[in-house]
């Protein structure tokens, strides 16, 4: 089997996601597809396998001309994707799992379906029981049935969306290793979608890259056991550069004398579902600009979130100003300046159905009785000052991404004691991402301190007094970030901590 | 305000489920072999023949407007308050322990009868209240909380008219008459219903409305009800506002109650209740939050349900034909409304002309 991708776009609104993308994929080989967030590495792999059309362009499966109508159609010619989250069904077993989604039988042969699993996980080195029931089951356990699901569904293209998020290196090994053998001793084809390196480099025979939308170009990697520190580094060094591309040059900084200390985390425990984060120190002084790197869900909004009580801190201490508010409530924070602005803003932050003078009503009144007409031409003046195209009465969600972030740039109270801001800029032009900026830096010269998070490395390098970066819950401080490239952040980025 | 249908589209909407759901009805009413026209007739009659009927109508009415104004709020804060029968039924109780406990001199009756009604809010508060804690505190959703603590209400009412209030020489089917300082006075002899309740009602269809929309609590319970973790963020104390809806509807369901034992029954009936804050609900789903219209709709279902009660006597029917009639208008009520929905969201989907001109050029 082989596959194809032939000229393949595919736009949601004014996002190119992917612009005239063409690859092959030949049966036995592991292909990573690499590239930051925003690449268009999900968008091309869901087109691969059902969940959505290409706006144009063709797949082709053994030189005929594939069509995909859902994610069944890829399936059953052989094409199947394990999602970051597997779609299984957590009351259900292992065993009822794995029947589950087989299009031939009414009633199933429950003798044979087991043997079946029990072969196919035996082969594999997996350590699957047929009747455990998934939801006691670990994200890796998940994968691995999922694999072997698909696999006895009859799938030859296997697509794998980031597999390693959430999985001890044991269970990395193992899958790994099972990966290797179906693609070089049963000749599947194996898709890697992943923005680490060293993933990529261990399984993969070769990677794509892709960057804003295009496939930018294509490396073939050394034979699995290579350990030549210097074949590897230059590799990685060519993989960061074809995923960020050009590097910034040096930029101009300017020095905000740095005070008292705002926020101090002492030893920090922190976990969500994925990931845990264990012993985050931090102080941050008034007037600093603290940028957290790292990919989504890498843990930066878990940190930011347990900071100011909107997710629990398991052990350690949370200070404002030599007050602990570990674990206090988001109101607490709020009532002594700390404000958090989350990424989704219509989901956290700003409420659809109300008008934007609600929203000024809701964080500025005072009183119990609300002056309308009063709030109605505050709000007028506030949208004029803070250059939002919308009016008083419009309810929030018909104004765009851009002027919806003005609009909580509005809200905000006049000082600050510390801004907590995940991706303040995300999908928003450049001239709308430069005006919150110098916003955020006017606040900062009046003493608030910021702490966000972004995934673009120059937004990061060009506004960060220090740069903290995040992988896998992993934290790492960039020893300086004055003297930082956009290729020594990638490289963290991507899990490579080798310039301690 | 909002970019709706345009005006006779949003009339056929209103007027077109109406009409089909009479339609049903007499299909209904022409299934079991009777005239249609001669129903709605008796039905009309039921109510309206004279003073004394339309007083029946009034006494159905202002229980169940003042439940449902209290779920307006409650709906507004987003949250299910299925509970408000036994908030209800709580008001009752409480409401019917003051009645059966006190026994002020005449010249004092008004001063019990406002102590009465007092114990009532207080029941209805408590139940509501319970629910909120629950919900907030211990993260039981409303709705299973609402209706153990509907089951549990109901027991209590069983208990007590078989326990504690037992009749002498009566059957377990209601409490002691009470006496007649614990009763709201009625306007007159024509018409027997309570004054001071209708006054009360009158107050809380203006002032809640009112004070929905002219207070920042009331902002806050909009914020709150639309997208709770915006609202927090944005410094709204989102538990509170949601445990201070409870409170407030608790306490209009039990002014309801304690009108239903203080007035109605005269005395507490285990069924006090009667399916009146469940009609609550209907009554607000179907005036899709638009406060105004809350009294008008509970009074055609008053009506409804008032006027039926002669259906038995006058043509052999029974009574809870009323209730299949309302169940079909609710029933091809909502389906137009989620049929209106449809048909917007489609449109919207459409490249949408700007309704206001373009701003003015932004200064670089």
């Amino acid at each position: 089997m082989e596959i194809e991708l032939r000229n393949i776009h595919k736009r949601f609104g004014s996002v190119h996601a992917n612009n005239d993308i063409s690859v092959v994929f030949p049966a036995g080989r592991i292909t990573g597809i690499l590239g930051e967030n925003g690449a268009g590495k999900s968008t091309l792999m869901k087109i691969l396998s059902g969940f959505q059309p290409a706006d144009r362009g063709d797949v082709l499966v053994d030189g005929l001309s594939a069509q995909f109508g859902s994610p069944e159609d890829a399936i059953q010619q052989g094409i199947g994707m394990l999602q970051q989250d597997p779609l299984d069904i957590g009351a259900f077993t292992t065993l009822e799992n794995f029947v589950y989604g087989r299009p031939e039988k009414v009633l199933p042969d429950w003798h044979s379906a087991r043997s079946d699993l029990e072969e196919r996980s035996a082969q594999l080195g997996f350590d699957l029981e047929a009747e455990t029931p998934v939801e006691r089951m670990s994200i890796a356990l998940r994968q691995q049935l999922e694999i072997v699901r698909l696999l006895a569904l009859g799938v030859n293209a296997l697509i794998l969306d980031e597999p390693t998020t959430g999985i001890s290196a044991e269970q990395k090994q193992t899958l790994f290793a099972a990966l290797q053998q179906l693609a070089h001793r049963d000749g599947v084809i194996i898709l890697l979608v992943s923005h680490k390196l060293e993933d990529v480099i261990t399984l993969c025979d070769r990677v794509v890259v892709l960057r804003a939308g295009q496939r930018i170009g294509e490396e073939d990697m050394p034979a699995p056991g290579e350990t030549d520190p210097a074949t590897l580094n230059i590799i990685k060094s060519r993989l960061v550069h074809l995923m960020f591309g050009q590097e910034l040059g040096p930029h101009e900084r300017q020095a905000v004398p740095l005070e008292k200390t705002v926020l101090q985390l002492e030893n920090l425990y922190l976990r969500d579902r994925r990931l845990q984060i264990e012993g985050l120190n931090l102080s941050l002084r008034q007037g600093e600009v603290i940028g957290l790197a790292g990919l989504d869900n890498s843990g930066q909004g878990l940190a930011m979130r347990a900071i100011c009580g909107l997710e629990t801190v398991s052990s350690g201490r949370v200070l404002l100003e030599d007050e602990e508010l570990t674990n206090r409530s988001y109101r607490h924070f709020l009532n002594r300046g700390v404000v958090f602005g989350a990424a989704g803003r219509l989901e956290e932050g700003l409420i659809a159905g109300l008008t934007l003078t609600e929203h000024m009503a809701l964080v500025r009144s005072e009183r119990a009785v609300l002056d309308w007409p009063a709030l109605e031409s505050y709000t007028r003046e506030s949208l004029q000052h803070y250059d939002v195209r919308g009016q008083a009465g419009d309810r929030i969600e018909q104004l765009s991404g851009g002027n919806q972030q003005r609009v909580l740039m509005a809200l905000l109270p006049a000082r600050p004691r510390l801004l907590i801001l995940e991706q303040p800029t995300r999908g928003l032009d450049v001239e709308s991402a430069r005006w919150i900026w110098q916003q955020l830096l006017e606040r900062r010269e009046g003493g608030t301190a910021i702490l966000f998070s972004s995934v673009e490395l120059d937004e990061l390098v060009a506004y960060s007094d220090r740069i903290l970066v995040f992988y896998a819950g992993r934290v790492h401080e960039v020893p300086d970030v004055a003297a930082t490239t956009i290729d020594e952040l990638g490289y963290l980025i991507g899990g490579e901590f080798r310039q301690e | 305000m909002r970019n709706v249908s345009s005006g006779p589209a949003r009339l056929a909407f209103v007027l077109l489920p109406v009409l089909l759901s009479l339609l049903l009805a007499a299909l209904l009413v022409l299934a079991v072999g009777r005239e249609p026209l001669e129903v709605l007739q008796k039905i009309w009659q039921g109510a309206f023949r004279n003073s004394r009927s339309f007083a029946g109508v009034l006494n159905f009415w202002i229980p169940l407007t003042l439940a449902s104004v209290g779920l307006f709020v409650t709906f507004r804060a987003g949250l299910w308050n299925i509970g408000i029968e036994g908030q209800i039924l709580a008001g009752a109780i409480f409401a019917s322990a003051g009645a059966l406990t006190f026994n002020f001199p005449p010249e004092l009756a008004p001063l019990q009868l406002l102590l009465q009604i007092l114990l009532g809010v207080l029941g209805g508060m408590l139940w509501a209240g319970i629910t909120g804690a629950l919900k907030i505190w211990l993260g039981v959703n409303e709705i299973f909380g609402g209706m153990a603590l509907n089951a549990l209400a109901g027991v209590w009412g069983i208990y007590l008219i078989s326990g504690p209030w037992y009749p002498e020489g009566g059957s377990a089917q209601q409490s002691r008459p009470f006496l007649e300082n614990a009763l709201y006075p009625a306007l007159s002899r024509d018409w027997p219903v309570g004054l001071l309740a209708i006054v009360m009602t009158a107050v809380a269809m203006v002032l809640v409305p009112l004070i929905m929309a002219r207070t920042r609590w009331g902002l806050q319970l909009k914020a709150t009800g639309s997208n709770p973790r915006s609202a927090l963020l944005l410094g709204v104390p989102t538990t509170r506002v949601a445990m201070s809806a409870f409170l407030v509807c608790g306490a209009l369901a039990g002014i309801a109650g304690s009108y239903r034992v203080m007035f109605t029954y005269g005395s507490f009936r285990p069924l006090v209740a009667g399916g009146i804050g469940f009609l609550g609900l209907l009554v607000v789903l179907l005036s899709t939050m638009k406060p105004l219209w809350i009294p008008l709709i509970a009074f055609v279902f008053s009506a409804i349900l008032a006027g039926s009660t002669r259906l038995r006597v006058s043509l052999q029917l029974d009574s809870s034909l009323a209730g299949v009639l309302q169940g079909a208008l609710v029933l091809v009520f909502i389906l137009f409304q989620g049929l209106r929905q449809r048909l917007e969201l489609r449109r919207n989907e459409l490249p949408r002309m700007p309704h206001r001109p373009p701003a003015p050029p932004r200064a670089a």
